[in-house]
Parts: C-alpha cells; structure tokens; sequence
C-alpha cells in the first residue's frame, strides 16, 4: 500500500526563531476574514499587526495582502484609501494572496476591474468546457508545478498541495514562478522584484503553506 | 490536478464532539480543538464542525470554540447548526471560520442564500441538504432530518446552486449511521447536474465506500465522523488505499 504520510511525518519544517524586531503589516481592507493570516503568521512566531494606516503599512519590514471577495469593490475601497499608490511604491518584501493577486495584475474580467498592474498579466474567468468534470469555483487541494528555484519555494517538496478557492485566475507570464492545472494551465504564484503572490491561500495550506509563509518571512 | 477532499466532521454538542447514529443515540468522541489538529495533522483535507444544539444564546460559545480551532489548525474548516442570519454568519467568519453551512434556514427562506453569497462570496456558503427516499422519492428533510418537507430534493440542489451556494453537502438520512455506503445514485445525479462541488455524506463504513462515492457517486468530497472519530479507518490509510485505487488524492 502506498505510504501518503511521509512527507507530511517527516517534515522538519521548524518554525521561526520569534523575532520580535521584524514588524509585518497586513493590509487591511473589506476583503474577507483575514483573521485566518494573522492566526498562521502567529502559528510562525511572527508578530504580525492588521492595519491601514500607510505609515504602519511604510515602515514594516513585510507587507501582506490578502484577500477574499469582489475585485471592483475592493479596487473602489483601495483607491478612495489612497492604498494603490502605497502598494505601487512599496520596496519591502510583498506578498498578495488570492483576490490579493489578482489585484496586483493589470486588469480582472471580474466586473472589468482595471488592478494595480504590478503584474502585467491579465486575470480571467474559469470557463469550463465541461461542467460535469470541471465546477467554478476551482474548489480544493491542487498541485504547484514547475517551480522556479527560487528563495521563496526553497525546501518544498515536489509538486507541493496547495488549498485553492476561486472563479478568477492569472495567465501564465514570465513572471510565473508556479503553476496549477485546472481546466487548463495558470499562475499559481507570481513575482516580480519585491512583489510575491499566490492565488491559493498558504495560511489554509498545511505544512506546505506554513513553509512558503516562512520563507516570505526570511526574504 | 484537483484532489478528491476527505473531510471528517465533528458534531458538537457543549463543546464536546458526538456523533449519533441516526442522530438519536449520542456517544462522547472526545475535544474537539484536540480532534481537529490530530486530524489535520494526518492529513485531513478540511474539517466541517456541526454543532447540533446550537442556539442564539449559545452562539458565543461556538464562536470561542471556533477562534481556538482557527489558532490550532492551518487547513479550512467549515461551522455549521444553526445559522439563519447574515450576522450568524458574519460573527463566526470573524471568529475565523473559512466556510459556514445553513440547512432549515435555507428552505424556510431560500432568500438568505442569495444575501448570504452577495454579502460574503459564493466561496465561504456551504448549503447542507438533508434527504431521505419515501416511496422512491427523494425529499429535503429539516430539523435534523425529522421533518419531511414537500421539496424534492434534485430541484432543491439545482436551487440552491442558482441562488449562489458554493457548495452543497448532501447527507442521506436513508445512509447515515448505516455503515451501508454512500447514496451514490443520487450523489451522482446532483453532482452530474450541478456547476459546483458535491460533499458526499451518510453512510460511509470501509474504505471501498469512498472510493465508491468518488467514482460512482461523483462526489467532489466524502465527509464522515464515527469512523474516523472511533479510529475504524485511519486518514493516511484511506488516502493510501485511495492512490492504489487511482483517485486522486493529496499525498
């Protein structure tokens, strides 16, 4: 019988020496329940402080953007925030989580939302061919593949699980770093500079996503 | 490639799990907070938390008990019983809840579906569907699958997609504590008619059941609770067994 557990057992993912120094600010708009970022980023050891306020946000040492929800009504919050200019300029270490890489990237077909365009990659709807085989939302566990060697993927087993849940995905790019299959081929995660995002959430991730979180956390 | 989800679900009455069979005779299975790590840590896919005796005075307890499993676990996990409002759901998404599931309020105002979808997305409403077969007919049954109700429950499911469920769990009350197999005919009839995911519950007693449901039954997930919760089957044994059989499942 085949042993599924050996990589979940013999893991020796370790968690972060607690550094009270490194500030890590979550973004803090009307997405959805972020509560579950700050509850991982504690998991970590990471002080981590949810916040809008740009002079908190400026002066972290890692910004995350998560996100959860609608794309036009959370550019309209951003904008309205002045957040889009911030995150624009922003030189730390970035990382946008679902709907938060989705709004990285230039343009959504979400309610044709025109993003920050870090990305110059576009975000479509699944449409499947079959809906007997394939359902939207893209529900559950699915593999990263071909991952670029890269400080972010460090030390991730092959073709890791990673927890998705959304109807909108980022095309391939030459900014892919990871990629999934459904339906057909799309950007798992994507980088740019200083910028990270990943459309699947590592804070629902297990082990494998606690890693990712991790290494962010060591950029 | 997309994983087949195996989801153990632990019904909580007090604070503490039980699981009934027929959801009559309840039997004590342990912490729920415990429960839900030594699952994720096998390699549980996601957990689904039923809490039978809730109540609007009880909804702060619940929401304790989530936030401790929110802290303790890195795998989604959905909250279910008794949820009507859309502030029941708002309250327990802050308390750090991924998914909630709504069952008899939903057929008795199918309207808060479609609140519930615009307000928090499609992605995070699970609409639970209890059925049972009378006379070769399947009917959506509520109040824990004591009262029969006048829906048919294939119209029910395609409803409650078309109004913006996520998700639907579909618990055959004919199955349920039977150990029999799952009501894959059924399953496989909603599944096959519906653009979003299937959790398959009732009836699940050996391992040839899940894969059973995943094929026959084209269930997108199989939920159980005693088996797992009395240890019958483990977690990384049904996965193993499940890869052998050529399901796709996460390793």
């Amino acid at each position: 019988m085949t042993d599924v557990r050996c990589w979940v057992f013999t893991s020796d993912i370790g968690h972060l020496t607690p550094d009270n120094k490194m500030k890590i600010a979550v973004i803090k708009y009307n997405s959805g329940n972020v509560q579950s970022v700050l509850y991982a980023l504690e998991r970590l050891g990471a002080n981590a402080e949810l916040t809008d306020d740009p002079e908190v946000i400026r002066a972290a040492d890692k910004v995350i953007f998560p996100g959860q929800g609608e794309a036009s009504t959370a550019m309209k919050y951003l904008k309205e925030r002045k957040l889009d200019q911030l995150i624009a300029d922003i030189k730390q270490p970035f990382l946008g989580v679902c709907l938060g890489l989705q709004l990285l990237c230039e343009h959504s077909e979400e309610n044709d939302t025109e993003c920050l365009g870090i990305f110059p990659v576009r975000v479509k709807r699944f449409l499947p061919e079959n809906s007997q085989e394939f359902k939207v939302p893209h529900v559950g566990w699915n593999e990263l593949e071909n991952l670029t060697d890269t400080p972010l993927l460090k030390d991730l087993p092959a073709n890791p699980f990673v927890y998705y849940v959304h109807s909108f995905y980022a095309e391939l790019s030459e900014f892919t770093i990871a990629q999934t299959h459904y339906i057909h081929d799309f950007s798992g995660i994507l980088h740019r500079d200083n910028y990270y995002a990943m459309q699947a959430h590592p804070e629902k991730s297990g082990l494998v996503g606690e890693k990712i979180l991790e290494n962010f956390l060591s950029l | 490639m997309l994983t087949k989800r195996i989801i153990p679900c632990l019904d909580i009455k007090d604070g503490r799990t039980v699981k009934g069979v027929n959801f009559v005779e309840l039997r004590d299975a342990g912490d729920p907070v415990e429960l839900a790590k030594i699952y994720s840590d096998e390699g549980a896919d996601e957990l689904v938390f039923l809490d039978i005796t809730a109540t609007v005075d009880k909804r702060k307890t619940l929401a304790e008990l989530v936030t401790k499993v929110a802290k303790a676990i890195n795998i989604p996990f959905t909250v279910g019983g008794g949820i009507s409002t859309v502030e029941d759901v708002k309250f327990l998404l802050n308390a750090g809840a991924d998914k909630i599931s709504i069952n008899s309020a939903a057929v008795h105002n199918p309207q808060i579906i479609n609140e519930m979808a615009a307000e928090f997305g499609s992605q995070c409403i699970v609409v639970a569907i209890d059925t049972r077969n009378i006379d070769g007919i399947d009917f959506v049954h509520t109040h824990g699958g004591r009262k029969a109700t006048l829906l048919r429950t294939q119209a029910w499911a395609q409803e409650v997609c078309d109004r913006g469920a996520g998700e639907i769990l579909l618990t055959s009350m004919d199955h349920d504590g039977t150990k029999a197999g799952f009501s894959n005919e059924l399953l496989s009839e909603i599944s096959s008619a519906l653009s979003i995911p299937v959790i398959a519950s009732g009836g699940a007693g050996s391992m040839e059941h899940f894969k059973d449901v995943f094929t026959f039954g084209k269930a997108d997930a199989a939920l159980a609770a005693s088996i797992f919760h009395f240890k019958e089957i483990g977690i990384p044994e049904l996965k193993g067994y499940l890869v052998d059989e050529g399901v796709s499942v996460r390793k």
